[in-house]
């Protein structure tokens, strides 16, 4: 369509067609939204029944015990994404920050052109090989399925965001910041350590927090990495070095189950998922509006 | 206004971690007084086949609370083939399975640990025909010519005069019969496939058995829910599953003519009827299709997977757990046994119990036949 | 911020070792942290590669790509075939479908809403983005495969055995759990995806642009039509490839409703199968090492065809956008 076209159409046409479109951007965007107010809705509609006391303080034994009524529950579950959840997070600072700080203080480094095009192909890689690969790194060499290979998978996961992050983050702070801090005489990593990040931490724990609302939700790197436990171990540190049960891959094994009694027990996992992302994603969300409300 | 909220984070983190800190301290204080049990709590590790996961998770509950949550056993399901798997990688302490150890593997862990794997029944599985005719409810009859004719397409219609012939008092209506099949892989299918190959040789060579197959045709659904889901929803469709599954979901579901011909309806009964048959020493035996004369003849064993020297799995790390391990062995074949009906799931025959205490009795760590005595002290030996 | 510079320099007994080596250590780290980064995708491939050497082995590369059977029962024979076509089939439709109202949100965001519409639609479409996959696939599961089987899959089956009996093959079995509901369902989950990236795109767009067409006499819809969608069409090709990509490995939810047929052929509204969704499905269970093997074969597929549509996008967003390739 070219401009010579358009003037050939009446004003009033155009006008309809106008109007038209803009009937048509409301109505696609209401139909898109409408799916997630409806999953939300059936997620706790079926699942509040489920969520009580018994929820919170029992392990989840075998299926007879809520089929017979007798108290069940995800408390294994819920500590076991704690503590895989944490020990991801704990593995992927490091190594996501560290390659941010490479990417945006270090701009002429020769690893960076490769870094930032593999980071982001690593981003956008099915979590399912992740899981592949901490199966093979961890599983295999250690004999034994454990919280910690669920945490290097979901670390996996969370590492290309956390550097992604950390490089725009500090991106965002203008050179001047760091001309200051070098003036003066302090060595470059200490105007990055001292001006750099203080001045990004809000972008910064931004980026961790949408990382972490990533890694929390992810089942399929779980599956052969932390296995799944009805109990929770002896000991806690049985949470790290044994199977583990962590709440994405609790809610896929209740879901396909045939007990209508844990399919109840699966949404109300659903529910505690769902809060606990959108906790995350409103926190998130509330430092990015107020950073942008700053500048 | 930021500040504050970075702040909000900050105290939610820090509470967090002295919320976790102080509950690890709690639990630690609480139980030192307990020192002593403490010390000799044991998590048992095992998976395998998904059919006897709900009998296994049920009796480890039920140990558990008989020990005083002294024993744990951590049972997941994830398949006959994963037990098997995980049992030759020794990720597990035991294993689960529906199809027994092949002479190949049997062979790679005789190799692995110097001493056999024991494929001891703990229980039954049996598999039945479930159906959806509009007007035909209950006691449909078929025999296995039928039902292999049905699953290879020869026979197309429930009108099919094959069909009419066992069955002269039903009103078969001219219905296309929509195939239903596991997707993933099972047991039940296993047990389903090799009931098929030894009745018909065309289905032995063309499809085989195993826990999934090429199917020659039909629709595959998901699970035991999943084949189900189909077969209610499917009017003319015939599938398989699980005595158990069936009865919880009230579907219909077919008698068949076993080997000496005669009318089978399933029944717990009818399947440990099929197991009474004269047993190889370690069970390594399908009874599919049985001799047993009162038998239902698509039934079979699922079997706990362990080896004989326990210390070689690398999964046991103490003689204490290989002991509690073969404790709890000796309880879910005994006592155990007695969750078995109202899980809907049938007894083992006393010929099967007894095999199994003729491989407990090799089972030893570091050569002390822990089996055997675990055996005398609980005097079944 | 001032008090910390001074803090700093008041403290300073700064010399040599500190300076240089501290710098030398800092940049050091910085590099291994991410070298580890580069290592770590590399040893994916490694893995992939490696493990799956058995099967390329026995069937050959092009054999395995090619073959059709999936038979871990009796002739122990493995094909890549369904499984690539389920994947691309799947992610190809869903990106149709999802790719123009992503396209229209994205406007409606961007251009038309009022600043307070506009913010509340930006948190919900990304709150789509945020649900976990899991729970998207219980509800499929439980309340949106049932009720595309009854609303529309048994009405249609039914009355095509009435009419054209012969399309049946082509429709499939009606039993809700499919290649449509899970294409359906993955058209959902990227169109956040899509939505975030062209709109990054629109917003990049010059002020100038626009009002140039303003100019003109044009009408909103005829300024966007005209000068923004070409602008940032870049941007958007980019987006919609990199959603592909999500599509592609998007794994629980397409595994709890896709079905999971293992082999040719399929249809319409019946089973089919994908690459991740069979990885999840067998993994655990396989026995035998080839089957194990033609597992990790089919993850390194995955692994090539992610790393070509993630390249792809890379070169799109550096050739033919203003946006510097922004990730979300």
């Amino acid at each position: 369509m070219n401009i010579a076209n358009v003037k050939q159409k009446s004003l009033k046409q155009r006008k309809i067609k106008d109007n038209f479109m803009v009937g048509l951007l409301y109505l696609s965007t209401l139909i898109v939204i409408t799916p997630l107010i409806i999953i939300i809705s059936y997620v706790i509609y079926n699942g509040i029944n489920a969520l009580n006391w018994d929820f919170f303080v029992h392990e989840l034994g075998s299926p007879t015990r809520a089929m017979q009524g007798r108290p069940t529950g995800l408390v294994h579950t819920i500590l076991g994404t704690a503590v895989v959840d944490t020990l991801a997070l704990l593995i992927a600072l490091p190594v996501g920050v560290g390659s941010g700080i490479l990417l945006s203080e270090y701009p002429d480094n020769k690893l960076n052109p490769a870094l930032r095009i593999i980071n982001d192909t690593l981003n956008g890689m099915p979590a399912i090989l992740k899981g592949l690969l901490a199966f093979a790194l961890i599983v295999k060499p250690m004999g034994t399925f454990s919280g910690l290979a669920g945490g290097v998978a979901l670390a996996f996961v969370m590492i290309p965001i956390i550097a992604r992050a950390t490089e725009s983050a500090l991106m965002n702070i203008p050179w001047s910041i760091r001309e200051a801090g070098l003036a003066i005489g302090l060595p470059r990593w200490r105007v990055i350590m001292s001006t750099v990040i203080p001045a990004a931490k809000t972008g910064l724990v931004t980026g961790f927090l949408i990382a972490f609302a990533r890694a929390v939700g992810e089942a399929a790197p779980l599956m052969f990495t932390s296995f799944g436990n009805n109990y929770l171990p002896k000991h806690w540190t049985g949470m790290i070095f044994g199977p583990v049960d962590t709440l994405p891959q609790r809610l896929y094994s209740l879901a396909i189950s045939p007990y209508k009694e844990w399919h109840a027990m699966g949404w109300a996992a659903g529910i505690i998922l769902l809060v606990f992302v959108i906790t995350l994603f409103i926190f998130a969300r509330v430092l990015t509006a107020e950073k942008k409300y700053e500048s | 206004m930021k500040k504050s909220v970075l702040k909000s984070i900050q105290i939610t983190v820090i509470m967090a971690i002295i919320v976790f800190v102080a509950g690890c301290n709690g639990t630690q204080e609480s139980e030192s007084g307990e020192r002593t049990e403490r010390q000799q709590r044991v998590d048992l590790m095992g998976a395998g086949a998904s059919f006897p996961a709900p009998l296994m998770t049920a009796m480890a509950d039920e140990y558990r609370t008989l020990t005083n949550n002294r024993v744990t056993i951590n049972y997941q399901s994830i398949g006959s083939g994963g037990g098997i798997r995980q049992f030759g990688e020794q990720t597990i302490m035991f294993g689960m399975t529906e199809a027994f150890l092949s002479d190949e593997i049997m062979k790679d862990v005789e190799a692995n640990t110097k001493g056999k794997a024991f494929n001891m029944p703990i229980t039954l599985a049996d598999v039945v025909a479930t159906y959806n005719i509009p007007g035909v409810d209950k006691g449909l009859v078929l025999d296995s010519s039928v039902l292999v004719d049905i699953y290879l397409g020869k026979i197309t219609n429930w009108n099919n005069s094959r069909i009419a012939n066992l069955n002269p008092n039903k009103n078969l209506p001219s219905l296309p019969i929509t195939v239903v099949h596991r997707s993933d892989g099972s047991g039940s299918t296993n047990i389903w496939t090799s009931y098929f190959t030894r009745v018909s040789d065309e289905w032995k060579n063309k499809v085989g058995m195993g826990t999934s197959v090429n199917w020659p045709l039909g629709v595959g659904g998901n699970g035991n829910e999943g084949v189900a889901g189909i077969v209610i929803n499917t009017p003319g469709a015939i599938g398989y599953n699980s005595l158990a599954y069936a009865l919880i979901n009230d579907m219909s579901f077919a008698s068949i003519i076993n080997s000496s011909g005669n009318i089978i309806t399933p029944s717990f009964d009818a399947t440990t009827e099929a197991a009474n048959i004269d047993l190889p020493e370690d069970t390594r035996i399908l009874f599919t299709n049985t001799p047993a004369p009162n038998g239902y003849p698509i039934a079979g064993f699922a079997w706990m997977l362990i080896h004989e020297n326990l210390h070689m799995n690398n999964a046991i790390s103490t003689k204490n757990e290989a002991i509690e391990l073969v404790e709890f062995i000796i309880w879910s074949i005994t006592d155990g046994q007695n969750l078995s009906e109202g899980l809907g799931y049938a007894r083992l025959p006393e010929a099967a119990i007894d095999r199994s205490i003729d491989m407990i009795k090799q089972i030893n760590w570091k050569g002390e036949m822990i089996g055997r005595d675990l055996l005398r002290k609980n005097n079944l030996l | 911020m001032a008090n910390n510079l001074g803090n700093i320099i008041n403290k300073k007994p700064i010399h040599i070792i500190y300076r240089w080596l501290g710098d030398k250590i800092f940049l050091s780290l910085s590099f291994i942290l991410g070298l580890t980064i580069v290592l770590l995708a590399i040893a994916m491939g490694f893995v992939l590669y490696s493990e799956s050497g058995e099967t390329f082995k026995t069937f050959g590369v092009w054999g395995f790509i090619k073959g059709t059977d999936w038979d871990a029962g009796l002739h122990m024979s493995f094909g890549a075939l369904p499984f690539i076509f389920g994947t691309l089939v799947t992610s190809i439709f869903s990106l149709l479908i999802a790719f123009l109202p992503s396209i229209a949100i994205a406007i409606f965001i961007a251009e038309y809403a009022p600043k307070w519409l506009s913010n509340i639609t930006d948190n919900l479409i990304n709150l789509i983005a945020a649900i976990p996959s899991v729970v998207v696939g219980i509800w499929g599961i439980f309340v949106f495969a049932p009720w595309m089987r009854d609303t529309f899959y048994m009405p249609i089956f039914l009355w095509t055995a009435e009419n054209y009996p012969t399309l049946l093959p082509i429709i499939g079995s009606p039993i809700g759990y499919g290649m449509t509901t899970a294409t359906i369902i993955l058209a959902l989950m990227i169109i956040p995806y899509i939505t975030v990236l062209t709109k990054d795109a629109i917003k990049k767009v010059p002020q100038e642009q626009r009002e140039a067409a303003y100019a003109l006499g044009a009408t909103k819809w005829e300024v966007i039509r005209m000068a923004i969608l070409p602008y940032a069409r870049g941007g958007i090709m980019a987006g919609a490839m990199l959603s592909f990509g999500r599509a592609i490995g998007e794994t629980m939810a397409v595994a709890m409703l896709i079905g999971n047929k293992n082999s040719f052929p399929f249809s319409i509204v019946g089973p089919a199968s994908t690459i991740p969704s069979v990885i999840i499905n067998e993994f655990r269970e396989a026995v035998s090492n080839i089957h194990v093997s033609s597992l990790m074969a089919l993850g390194l597929i995955l692994f090539v065809i992610s790393l070509i549509v993630n390249l792809i996008a890379a070169y799109i967003t550096r050739k033919l956008s203003i946006t510097g390739g922004k990730v979300i």
